[in-house]
């Protein structure tokens, strides 16, 4: 690097042994430490490496589920039960008074609502132990913070994507009308609205701090909706005191957006939607744009302002 | 050049408390020093490493790593270290090189792939160098669950030194680690300071970890009680005792008495003399004309000159029930 004579008077004596026991100078030492061989396979550029990130902490989630074989099952049950006895058994006292399947109606519903709910829940999840998870060493990383709550959302929407197979799957076995070119229609409806779950689930999360108050509190947050939504139950005609939280609750647009792309061209669309798709996407995409800021923001702010 | 960690001033008071955490704490440590903060449980420590490592706000003062203003340059300084936390903040359900991968994957050091065998060449070669040297290649594919505390630890410490960080930071990296754990993992860690020139701030519980720091600092509740090398915290502190003893007792007690010499208990076997200096028991020795059946100098623990100084803080402040 120096000119040899130079060398020789700027530098005191020791030093270049010294220099050759720093391997950050002289890479020497195969320790596996060292880096400067793979400098070229560093991720460059600040905005790949977010994304490089993202997929990291998506993928993570995603390797877990598949790990953990009772949650594999367990995510199943509710929808299931949710669909299969209320969807079945309101079919058979009431189906008959409606124009429409109304095992169809539910189970369209709960798909929406398990992307929904179950994405909310995973993100809230970030926190799961302060002092006792790897969440700490997510936080340490140099990465900006909507990196990480982006990433979550992306690995949340995933496994709940494995949830909504599953729920198609025992669709299909009882009789829900599902085609092929269908399934593919709802698939960017499906991740559309898990990503309003999980911007939903990290405004709840910062607002809560812990992930024990959020897990208190997240039932009185989401039972609601799936009434005001109309998860189970028609709201095409309601009082205007359920009316207007029913206008409210995001929920209640990513159900019908689901719907109006499940129902488009038969006859029920009109007995059930109640928004153009065009109307409730607007909507999704501009509430999922505030929570998501809004919640990153506080989130990040709560974790550290202590 | 500027100093690995500077903090001045620093003070911290969490929301609802009703003092400060931290209180006007300053010190600073220098390139590529062994730095160590000690103090008895709800001193600070933690508090002042989770600011030092961006994971705290604090309530005033400034801290500076590597020059970087921390309140400024919060990116640049998390690019910059590497943390191991008191709680393991490893995923137990991951394996360990998948851990491996999402801290590598993290911190943008290669590109991140869903499976081992696809991440780049040079990656594996670094993985597979890593889990030789810590011993751990055959369990490299093993979930975290089945390690032992050491291992863990280990992991840790191989993960945190992978971005090859200017300052280290652990906080009480040995807790609950069984002694030979403790002992491979000293070693593993003077081995990376001594090549890697390494900056590491220490905060432990147990002293003999502290003796070969470079510095100590120790604080209790929230403010700095002292600051300086083992060696001055000694000096200050704790005396060192000449230990004689001779089949002529009396001859040596009277050899004694002429030098005023401070003896803890004429009775005891064998007996204790303050030094005052180095050169004292020197001078005792040349002069005592009894012959000695038992010579032995006995320096005092570093440990033992931290319980004294707690010791002396605990009693100067008044009691707060």
């Amino acid at each position: 690097m120096n000119d040899t004579s130079a060398k020789n008077f700027s530098e005191p004596p020791g030093y270049e042994a010294a220099k050759e026991e720093n391997p950050r100078h002289t890479p020497s030492h195969d320790d596996g430490l060292n880096n400067e061989s793979n400098e070229a396979d560093r991720v460059s550029g600040e905005f790949f490496r977010e994304v490089n990130a993202v997929m990291t902490i998506a993928l993570r989630d995603l390797t877990k589920l598949f790990r953990d074989r009772p949650r594999l099952v367990a995510g199943l049950i509710f929808p299931i039960i949710f669909i299969g006895v209320l969807g079945g058994g309101l079919n058979a006292s009431f189906g008959k008074v409606l124009d429409y399947d109304f095992l169809t109606f539910v189970f369209t519903g709960v798909l929406a609502q398990t992307m929904f709910t179950s994405t909310a829940s995973g993100v809230i999840s970030l926190v799961q132990d302060r002092e006792n998870d790897f969440s700490r060493e997510l936080f340490v990383a140099p990465i900006s913070r909507y990196t990480i709550v982006i990433g979550k959302i992306a690995g949340e929407s995933l496994v709940s994507l494995w949830q909504a197979i599953g729920v198609m799957v025992f669709g299909l076995i009882i009789g829900v009308p599902l085609t092929v070119i269908l399934v593919l229609k709802l698939l960017p409806i499906l991740l559309i609205i898990s990503f309003l779950g999980g911007a939903f689930g990290i405004l709840v999360l910062a607002n809560l701090g812990s992930q024990r108050t959020a897990n208190q509190i997240f039932p009185f947050l989401i039972f609601p909706q799936f009434f005001l939504a109309g998860v189970f139950n028609p709201i095409t005609a309601l009082p205007l005191y359920l009316s207007l939280p029913s206008k409210l609750v995001p929920l209640t647009y990513a159900v019908d957006f689901l719907r109006s792309i499940y129902f488009r061209g038969s006859p029920a669309y009109e007995e059930i939607v109640l928004f153009s798709p065009v109307a409730d996407f607007v909507v999704i995409a501009v509430v999922s744009l505030i929570f998501l800021v809004a919640g990153t923001y506080l989130f990040a702010r709560s974790e550290r302002n202590r | 050049m500027s100093n690995a960690v500077e903090v001045k001033n620093l003070v911290k008071r969490y929301k609802k408390a009703e003092r400060n955490a931290v209180d006007d704490v300053s010190f600073s440590v220098s390139e590529g020093e062994f730095f160590t903060l000690l103090g008895p449980n709800g001193a600070g420590k933690t508090t002042t490493i989770s600011i030092l490592t961006t994971m705290l706000t604090k309530t005033a003062g400034t801290v500076t790593i590597g020059g970087y203003d921390i309140d400024k340059h919060e990116k640049t300084i998390r690019e910059r270290i590497g943390v191991i936390f008191q709680a393991p903040s490893i995923d137990m359900n991951l394996t360990a090189e998948e851990n491996i991968r999402l801290h590598a994957s993290l911190y943008g050091l290669y590109t991140f792939m869903p499976m081992f065998s696809i991440m780049s060449e040079a990656y594996k070669k670094q993985v597979l160098m890593l889990a030789e040297l810590i011993g751990i290649k055959d369990a490299l594919f093993d979930p975290i669950k089945t390690f032992s505390g050491g291992m863990k630890r280990k992991l840790e410490i191989v993960r945190g030194l992978m971005h090859r960080p200017a300052v280290l930071f652990l906080d009480e990296p040995t807790t609950g680690l069984d002694p030979v754990s403790r002992r491979t993992l000293w070693e593993y860690l003077h081995d990376v300071r001594r090549r890697e020139r390494t900056t590491v701030f220490l905060t432990t519980h147990y002293l003999d970890e502290a003796e070969n720091a470079d510095h100590v600092c120790v604080i209790d509740e929230g403010k700095v009680l002292l600051y300086g090398t083992p060696r001055d915290m000694k000096d200050r502190l704790v005396q060192e005792y000449l230990l004689l003893d001779a089949d002529d007792r009396d001859g040596l007690l009277r050899d004694l008495s002429a030098w005023r010499t401070q003896i803890v208990d004429e009775h005891a076997r064998p007996l204790r003399i303050r030094l005052r200096n180095n050169e004292q028991a020197q001078e005792i020795i040349r002069a005592a004309g009894v012959s000695f059946s038992h010579l032995d100098i006995e320096h005092p623990t570093l440990e033992e000159a931290y319980v004294k100084l707690i010791e002396k803080s605990t009693a100067e402040t008044p009691a707060t029930v």
